[in-house]
């Protein structure tokens, strides 16, 4: 007979039930060029780079940007973008910074006010999350095209991140904090944990939950989504909100990391999310998308910058470099749907 | 011997991942020749015509064109070797006007090497001039209707001085009215000595327009003969490969209480001053010319669009409707007319596009109970014998009918009491037409109401319980079942009799 498709009760999923090694390359070809980048590193430094310690610190330098770029997944699909979260990021740090000193720092933003660090904890996931808010309500009220409102953000927050600072790093920060980035739990380092979990929530909530299914519609069909009766505002605003608050947390994480909430925190690491987005696999035409695809794209720029810097790599070769393997990355993964 | 067949394509055979779309086909075609392809939704017909223009590869097999072997390997190629197409999912570039349309991708230039808008006008001119097309070529494309697009993919089509042009589907977006300037338009073509291929599930314009026929069943070639041989019964038999006895299985079903009433509707001029009531277990067909506004008396009580003024009741009770998010939850359902723009989401799963809009009940606490929604899937795929290798596959990999049984399950899966759909049948062949109008009639039975926009008269007859006849916006009469015929129906749609 001439198909597979014509004998439901017979094959009810006939492409779980047989292996085909095409397709299963195709999918998961980001992971093979990750593995074939590990490789080649690995030859290139003798081995330097797939020692434990090293392949560690691979993971915590792209924890922030792998933590927002799983926000960044959900923001692609539907077609949106957000250039705001390196902003957001030192927003977030310097606030939480501000609330985390020390009383024997030298300059002190709050003098006299001790507040426990979950305070400034949640006051820098606040300031995310209100960021990520006033994004999703100009884009979904005011209909602002997701580019354009997110580089309004990504302008006045840089700003206003200089104004809260005074244009300096807020500096002696209490250890509590500092662990946030610096310590660890259980032997893991506290920023790979954290990483860990928003991959988990975020994951979750795009393949398990309504919210998630909803992302997917929207970028599928935003008109045919409105017909079906999701709100598609709703789900917008939802959105940027959650990718403002990861870029909170990242904040917190990259300001605890240096011991000091500095305003020029995370200047330009929306290319670097956006790029890990779209390695993995993220669609600009929208409706596609995975979060561990924005992992892999996370591990492949981190190891990408950790490689060259043991090749000893001048920064501007590494940049050069950089932006060819983002690019054959892509050209590479594209190629698979034809 | 072979002069006589302008286009022959031999032992063709065309895989998808999981799918043999064609298996080992032919398909001869005479010139100066009407050739209907027919078969069931996804016998392979659209797949065919692709790998004939080269949007597609073949896996094996042979295309002659005037007795010379040729191997087309894009869409370009095929157009160079005069073939051309009118896809059976339309692409019109929005932004631009109906003459940028045409020209897209061959835009005359003047003598800077700019494209000259100017020029390009006129020609497209002429060919409406020629060929008899009521268009304007500086519209935006966006401003048509989607019969009227459907006109420029022809004009389109036409404009390529093609020897064989591919019609998949052509009328299954536009009314009488466009027909038959098409079919016009077809015999002079033919006349020229031009080849049209000719894919259509409507059977009464098979036997108008083509010359031959061939049938596919399940990607294999079933058989090649001329219309002149062969009977609606023959032909619907070889394509369904059984006897289909009731076309229009209407079946009685109890007339309860009024469960919606439209009172005043209004909004633009394609609304004015609607009021009807719809009962349950009654079919409620409204008809019209295109453009009579039913498509967009549906949306304005569904809340795609805002109406200006009006009221909507449901079980007597009046309900505020802002957003289609609303009428779902008044019971109400609404399969668009427009597939491509309101319906399939082309990049996700046959799954996904099922449930979009009964995700809610699947989703206890907002989270997917995984489940329970793949027995629902399940149940809908076997229910309207959705064609597809999984419920994994991409819905844009589905043929167009097969597609639209996906939409159509969309909506039965939400549990409606009001069921509003337009043209429900687009696309879709004999054999899964008459099961979607059993599953109508079986929904009145249930005492669910059912409101029909349909373009087919058959089907308005058919089916209906009543009919509504909408011109220009405004309701011009009402029939009952037992007094509606074809001409009294037109006679109020054109506007030529006065409300009864
Ligand atoms: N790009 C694709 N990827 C995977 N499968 C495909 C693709 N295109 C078509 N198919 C499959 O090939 C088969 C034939 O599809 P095709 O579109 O040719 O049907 P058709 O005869 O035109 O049907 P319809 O009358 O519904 O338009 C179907 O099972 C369809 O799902
Ligand atoms: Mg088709």
């Amino acid at each position: 007979m001439s198909t597979t498709t014509n004998a439901p009760a017979e094959a009810p999923s006939s492409t779980a039930a047989r292996f085909n090694l095409g397709a299963f390359a195709k999918k998961y070809l980001i992971v093979l060029i990750l593995i074939g980048l590990v490789i080649l590193l690995t030859i290139l430094t003798d081995g330097a780079f797939i020692k434990t310690q090293n392949l560690i610190n691979v993971i915590r330098q792209v924890s922030a940007i792998g933590i927002i770029a799983a926000g960044m997944v959900f923001v692609i699909i539907t077609l949106g973008i957000d250039l705001s979260v390196g902003s957001i990021v030192a927003m977030s740090a310097v606030v939480g910074a501000s609330l985390a000193q020390t009383a024997d720092a030298a300059v002190i933003k709050f003098p006299g006010l001790d507040v426990p660090v979950i305070v400034a904890v949640l006051a820098g996931l606040a300031v995310g999350a209100g960021a990520g808010f006033v994004n999703g309500f100009l884009i979904t009220k005011f209909k602002i095209a997701p580019f354009i409102a997110t580089l309004g953000m990504m302008t006045a927050g840089r700003g206003a991140a200089y104004i809260f600072s005074n244009g300096r790093p807020i500096s002696t920060l209490k250890d509590g904090y500092n662990w946030i980035g610096q310590g660890s739990l259980l032997g893991v380092p506290v920023p790979i944990l954290l990483f860990a979990i928003v991959v988990l929530i975020a994951s979750v909530m795009l393949n398990r939950t309504r919210f998630g299914r909803y992302t997917y519609a929207i970028g599928g069909n935003e008109q045919a989504a409105r017909v079906s009766g999701i709100n598609i505002d709703r789900v917008k605003l939802g959105i940027y909100v959650f990718i403002g608050t990861l870029a909170g947390l990242a904040g917190l994480v990259l300001s605890a990391r240096i011991g000091s909430g500095n305003p020029t925190l995370g200047t330009g690491l929306e290319l670097d999310v956006i790029a890990a987005t779209v390695i993995g696999g993220t669609s600009f035409a929208g409706g596609i998308g995975t979060i561990w695809g924005s992992v892999v794209g996370a591990l492949i720029i981190g190891s990408i910058n950790n490689g060259l810097d043991l090749l000893n790599v001048s920064p501007f070769w590494q940049q050069v470099v950089k932006g060819l393997i983002i690019v054959v990355a892509i050209i590479i993964d594209e190629r698979k749907n034809r | 011997m072979a002069d006589e067949f302008i286009l022959r394509m031999a032992n063709i055979t065309k895989t998808f991942p999981g799918v043999v779309a064609l298996d080992d086909v032919k398909l001869d075609v005479r010139a100066g020749t009407v050739h209907a392809l027919m078969g069931e939704n996804g016998a392979g017909k659209s797949t065919l015509m692709k790998v004939l223009i080269g949007m597609y590869q073949k896996d094996s097999g042979t295309v002659t064109l005037e007795g010379r072997e040729v191997e087309v390997h894009d869409t370009k190629g095929g157009l160079n070797l005069g073939i051309s197409m009118i896809h059976q999912e339309l692409s019109p570039v929005p932004e631009m006007t109906v003459a940028e349309n045409i020209y897209l991708g061959r835009e005359p230039l003047n003598r800077f090497k700019l494209v000259d808008k100017a020029l390009m006008r006129r020609m497209a001119q002429e060919l409406f001039d020629e060929w008899n097309i009521p268009l304007n070529p500086g519209m935006q494309m966006k401003a048509l209707t989607v019969a009227s697009m459907q006109l420029v993919e022809i004009a389109k089509a036409i404009s390529y001085d093609a020897k064989v042009i591919i019609m998949d589907e052509p009328t299954s977006a536009i009314t009488e009215r466009e027909v038959d300037l098409l079919f016009a338009m077809i015999r002079r073509l033919r006349d020229r000595g031009t080849a049209i291929i000719y894919i259509s599930h409507k059977m009464d314009e098979i036997f108008q327009i083509a010359d031959e026929v061939t049938i596919f069943r399940d990607g294999q070639w079933v058989l090649t003969q001329s219309t002149a041989e062969m009977t609606q019964q023959s032909l619907i038999t070889a394509m369904v490969g059984r006897e289909l006895t009731q076309m229009f299985p209407k079946e009685h079903a109890e007339i309860g209480e009024v469960l919606l009433e439209v009172k005043n509707l209004n909004r633009g001029r394609l609304v004015k001053d609607v009021s009807f009531t719809l009962r349950r277990g009654e079919i409620l067909g409204l008809a019209g010319l295109v453009g009579a506004g039913r498509t967009e008396v549906l949306e304005t009580i569904f809340g795609v669009h805002r109406a200006e003024s009006g009221e909507i009741l449901v079980d007597g009770k009046p309900v505020q409707i802002k957003q289609p998010k609303d009428a779902i939850n008044a019971g109400m359902a609404l399969l668009t007319e427009d597939r491509r723009a309101t319906g399939i989401m082309g990049v996700l799963s046959v799954r996904d596009n099922m449930l979009a809009a009964a995700l809610r009940r699947y989703s206890p606490g907002g989270f997917v109970d995984a489940k329970r929604l793949e027995e629902a899937a399940e149940e809908q795929r076997k229910a309207l014998a959705i064609k597809t290798p999984s419920l994994d596959q991409l819905i844009k990999n589905l043929s167009g009918g097969n597609q639209q049984k996906v939409l159509v399950s969309r909506w039965l899966l939400t549990l409606p009491d009001i069921l509003m759909i337009d043209e429900p049948t687009r696309g879709i062949d004999v054999g899964a037409k008459s099961e979607i109008h059993r599953l109508i009639s079986t929904m009145a039975k249930e005492g669910k109401a059912i409101l029909m926009v349909s373009s087919e008269m058959p089907e308005i007859l058919g089916m209906s319980d009543r009919v509504l006849v909408m011109h220009e916006g405004e309701v011009t009469g009402e029939v009952p079942r037992a007094e509606a015929t074809q001409d009294k129906i037109m006679q109020l749609a054109t506007g030529t009799e006065a409300a009864a």
